[in-house]
């Protein structure tokens, strides 16, 4: 749940990048570390193991200035995608205002995204939340790799699998190029502003 | 207790009693955060300076995995969590099920001594956040 200040007029929100470990989460925030350095305040905390893999949760929190006289504060966060973090992954989930799933589209990694956004639902569901109400964009990372020859799931197939039911906003990206990470990041947090609006009237 | 929103008018208070019972006893910096790693009220000496939204995220996490571990371990919670350094220490205290208080000090205070006045001050805090809700 998304903190207001009154006194001071800050809106902190809290954004999280869910979805299968190695699907790009962590690449999605350094890129946007490195893209929007005036907007970022302070430095990108990553707590990680040698491997790179994410162990807890990245950080990054993101300046979006003044709507109707608010400071918008958002904090961004990954949670780790391996299947042995499912209690560390739920701990970031907590208090989460919006989410972006980063599926990974390569061919062989199908039922790892559908696993994974099915635990998505089963977490949300333990905090009381619905997979079906909470703001969230669909992320389809690393579509750079078919120009290398490397299968991709197609768009009807990644629709199919992870967005028939739930019917989202969906981009194609590439967090190692920066493709639609923007994007992705625009949308999820304007839905996100709108559904905390929705909730103040 | 609704912590989404707090008035103007209680923020105010807490803000004015942190400053009063930790701040002016020594205390670096006093926050109140939740348990997402939102922070309500942050107060400081005027001294410190840390990057509060990065160490909210971060004592959030902290407390989390801790009381998952109490849990593990059939315990209801762990109620201290203490970290001692060579010239600060942190330390945090749960108010409610939602919020966390934190406090940094440095070598002039003792633990004993914060803690009193921080179980006092989380009673203060209790008080204005109940009335009128
Ligand atoms: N080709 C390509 N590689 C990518 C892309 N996004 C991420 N990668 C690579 O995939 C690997 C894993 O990326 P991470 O961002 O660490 O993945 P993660 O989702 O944070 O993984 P966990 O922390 O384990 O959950 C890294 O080697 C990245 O460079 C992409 O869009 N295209
Ligand atoms: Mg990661």
């Amino acid at each position: 749940m998304s903190f207001i200040n009154l006194k001071d007029k800050v809106v902190q929100v809290k954004i999280v990048y869910y979805g299968p470990g190695r699907g790009g989460k962590t690449t999605n925030l350094e890129y946007i570390n490195r893209t929007y350095r005036k907007q970022i305040l302070s430095e990108m905390v990553s707590l990680k193991t040698h491997g790179d893999r994410t162990l807890f949760f990245d950080f990054l929190p993101f300046d979006m200035g003044q709507i109707k006289g608010y400071h918008i504060k958002i904090q961004l966060y990954t949670v780790p995608g391996q299947v042995k973090y499912n209690a560390t992954r739920k701990l970031v989930l907590r208090g989460v205002d919006g989410i972006v799933f980063v599926a990974d589209a390569m061919e062989k990694q199908r039922e790892k995204n559908i696993r994974s956004l099915n635990q998505l639902h089963e977490n949300l569901q333990s905090y009381n939340e619905s997979i079906f109400k909470i703001p969230l964009v669909m992320q389809y990372n690393k579509v750079d790799l078919k120009e290398h020859g490397i299968p991709i799931l197609p768009i009807e197939v990644l629709q199919k699998d992870l967005n028939s039911r739930l019917q989202v906003p969906y981009f194609e990206a590439s967090a190692l190029t920066g493709y639609n990470v923007a994007a992705t990041l625009k949308k999820i947090i304007s839905s996100t502003v709108v559904s905390i609006q929705k909730k103040l009237l | 207790m609704n912590y989404g929103i707090v008035s103007q008018e209680q923020l105010e208070q807490i803000d004015v009693m942190l400053t009063e019972k930790l701040i002016k006893l020594g205390v670096d910096c006093v926050m109140i955060i939740d348990m997402a790693g939102n922070i309500i009220t942050a107060r400081d000496n005027g001294e410190s300076k840390y990057d509060v939204y990065s160490f909210a995220a971060l004592a959030a996490g902290n407390f989390a995995t801790v009381d998952a571990m109490a849990k593990l371990v059939g315990e209801q919670e762990f109620s201290l969590l203490f970290h001692k350094g060579q010239d600060s220490n942190i330390h945090f205290s749960k108010i409610d099920d939602e919020l966390l208080l934190i406090s940094m000090f440095g070598k002039d205070i003792s633990l004993g001594f914060l803690r009193l006045n921080v179980v006092d001050a989380i009673e203060k805090i209790r008080k204005i956040w109940n009335k009128k809700q």
